[in-house]
């Protein structure tokens, strides 16, 4: 299988905190690939370098073979790579429908199209999307007024209309209740299986990532600590230690 | 609902037709209250739409009119020695050479605006909140003040322009339309500009400029091209001022800080700021307003719109149409109510 995210020995330090160092890691076409890390590890801030978010202080970072760490964040999303945020972002004072619509992947349109009207099918796979992660009924509500674990879903859904080949995503479950949880698990897996988006996911709950990811890293004080299959993974005493350590 | 729009429309277009013949004696009054709606309407494609306060109509507006003059003067004449006799003496101009003048003058006002537009926006797009609002100050402020000091284009004293060829209350009459034409074309725009997916993304824009280039829309783009469009309205707004003005000079009428500067920002909130209609409903009760305490209340009229204008901004925000929103959501389309039918969203 071929890398289609491949990052080399990348350090990022904001003044004195050093939240990366050193890190390299790949993550292979259409496969569901995990991070994992103690608070403050560096997760979030992997992501940010990863989507051009913030300038590294070093390292190299590859998209489907091609250097993208002087890219910024707009032309990195639109080579296809995406990612939804820890702290969620929607347009607030959109409905739901409004907010899949302005989702729609603009990199795919041409001028023409941008002073076009949405069409039926655009408000179908709105619709369809929207139904997808269980928000159909609340689709004419202000997004703003959704708890934060609808925001979340909402989010994932407008990432999917997009059509991305590469989803990044920072704890998805987080805010979720627990008892849709494996419906969200069934939901990004079949994001995978069905609409071939290989994904990446930070997420804290060791359940849903064991569960989904065929590969798992683990961060620690901004180093990588471990990487494999998520039973490497479980028996690695390295990780565990540095999950006692950090309570 | 459907078959009272077109009535209400047909309705209204004929008011816009009748008025300067049932007011005759303000026709002057009345082209500046489309002026006004023009320039509100524009700046709100910016600042309510796409969320950039920008000043810049202060400049495209004095833009427009130097442009349109000079070009209409060029057509004829040679500018130079036009500006050096200010205008007067052997200088003729046929109704040929006046009416083809005026109408490429004002091309040209829109489209050297529009390219400005996108020039300046380059530059100061980077900008964000109050720094964008004072860095397109600082542009129209500049070009006012180097206007004046150039006197190829009239220097301080600015241009004369010849009078309108024919009738003076034909004359009224023809700006008037001019600028109604102007402006209903701007509305008929914005109303369908507004539905298409590039009224959405200056919407995203304006809600998370962030979420919006992380999802990759094109940003800069819709930026520039948004505040083009608002230039290019302008522009030919400007040269139409050039015209009925006759003469006018940089700093009080070309390039002026207070009517469009202040104003246009205080019709777009006493109206509704980001909607449809507001910027009109707010151009024209301010402008009556305006007019009304100038009539009357002579020496107290600058206090009464100091008053208004902070009763507005300090406790009616998001105006007249922001006030409607919140009393009828329906009409807007929007609901409050959870819309579940029966089946439960799998979400919390
Ligand atoms: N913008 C910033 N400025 C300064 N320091 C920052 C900034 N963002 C993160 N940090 C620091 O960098 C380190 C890594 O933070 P990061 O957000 O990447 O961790 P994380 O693994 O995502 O944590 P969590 O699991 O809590 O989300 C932390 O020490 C944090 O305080
Ligand atoms: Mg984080």
């Amino acid at each position: 299988m071929t890398k289609i995210i491949e990052v080399s020995n990348v350090s990022k330090s904001y003044g004195g905190v050093i939240a990366n160092k050193d890190v390299s890691l790949s993550v292979k076409k259409g496969t569901i690939t995990g991070l994992i890390g103690p608070n403050g590890s560096g997760k979030t801030t992997l992501f940010n370098s990863i989507v051009g978010y913030h300038p590294i202080d070093s390292g190299s970072i590859k998209f489907e073979n091609n250097e993208i760490s002087n890219l910024q964040v707009q032309e990195i999303a639109r080579l296809g790579m995406l990612r939804t945020f820890q702290q969620t972002r929607i347009y607030g004072e959109m409905n739901c429908v409004e907010n899949m619509l302005i989702s729609l992947p603009h990199r795919k349109m041409s001028w023409r199209d941008r002073f076009a009207s949405n069409t039926k099918t655009d408000y179908e796979r709105a619709d369809h999307l929207l139904e997808f992660v269980g928000l159909y009924e609340k689709r004419f509500l202000r997004s703003g007024s959704l708890s934060f674990g609808q925001q979340k879903l909402l989010e994932f859904a407008m990432a999917l209309m997009n059509e991305p080949t590469v989803l990044l995503l920072d704890e998805p479950t987080a805010g979720i209740n627990p008892t849709l949880i494996n419906g969200l698990i069934d939901r990004l897996k079949r994001a995978n299986t069905e609409f071939g988006i290989t994904l990446f996911i930070i997420e804290h709950n060791m359940r849903v990532i064991m569960n989904m990811a065929d590969t798992i890293y683990c961060l620690a004080h901004g180093e990588m600590l471990a990487s494999g299959t998520p039973d490497e993974i479980q028996n690695n005493q390295n990780v565990v230690d540095a999950y006692l350590g950090a309570h | 609902m459907i078959t009272q729009k077109p009535i209400f429309y047909a309705g209204l277009l004929a008011l816009i037709i009748v008025l300067p013949f049932l007011f005759p004696t303000y026709g002057v009054q009345l082209a500046a209250m489309w002026l006004m709606i023009i320039v509100a309407m524009t700046w709100d494609m910016t600042g309510g739409q796409m969320g950039y306060n920008s000043l810049g109509n202060i400049f495209f507006y004095g833009t427009g009119m130097y442009v349109a003059a000079l070009v209409f003067i060029g057509f004829s004449h040679d500018i130079g020695q036009y500006t050096d006799a200010s205008g007067g003496g052997s200088f003729q101009f046929t109704d040929a050479q006046y009416f083809t003048g005026l109408f490429l003058g004002l091309i040209a006002a829109g489209f050297f605006c529009a390219v400005s537009a996108v020039v300046i926006g380059m530059l100061i797009f980077g900008l964000r909140g109050p720094y964008f609002a004072i860095g397109t100050l600082a542009v129209a402020i500049a070009a006012g003040e180097l206007v004046s000091n150039w006197d190829w284009v009239g220097g301080g004293q600015g241009i004369a322009l010849p009078i309108y060829p024919g009738d003076i209350d034909v004359g009224k009459k023809f700006f008037y339309f001019m600028f109604a034409g102007l402006g209903v074309s701007v509305f008929i725009f914005l109303k369908w500009l507004y539905t298409t997916r590039f009224g959405a993304a200056i919407n995203a824009i304006r809600d998370d400029e962030e979420k919006a280039e992380a999802m990759g829309i094109h940003t800069m783009w819709y930026k520039l091209t948004t505040w083009a469009i608002s230039a290019f309205f302008v522009g030919i707004a400007g040269g139409l001022s050039a015209f009925q003005l006759i003469h006018f000079e940089p700093l009080e009428s070309a390039y002026q800080t207070i009517n469009l500067g202040i104003f246009m920002v205080v019709c777009v909130l006493l109206g509704g700021k980001g909607t449809l209609w507001g910027p009109v409903i707010g151009a024209i009760v301010f402008h009556l307003f305006k007019e009304i305490t100038w009539a009357y209340l002579l020496g107290w009229q600058w206090v009464a719109l100091g008053g208004l204008i902070v009763v507005t901004v300090v406790y009616f925000q998001d105006g007249f149409m922001g006030w409607l929103k919140h009393q009828k959501p329906e009409w807007f389309g929007i609901r409050v109510e959870d819309s579940s039918t029966g089946k439960a969203g799998t979400a919390e």
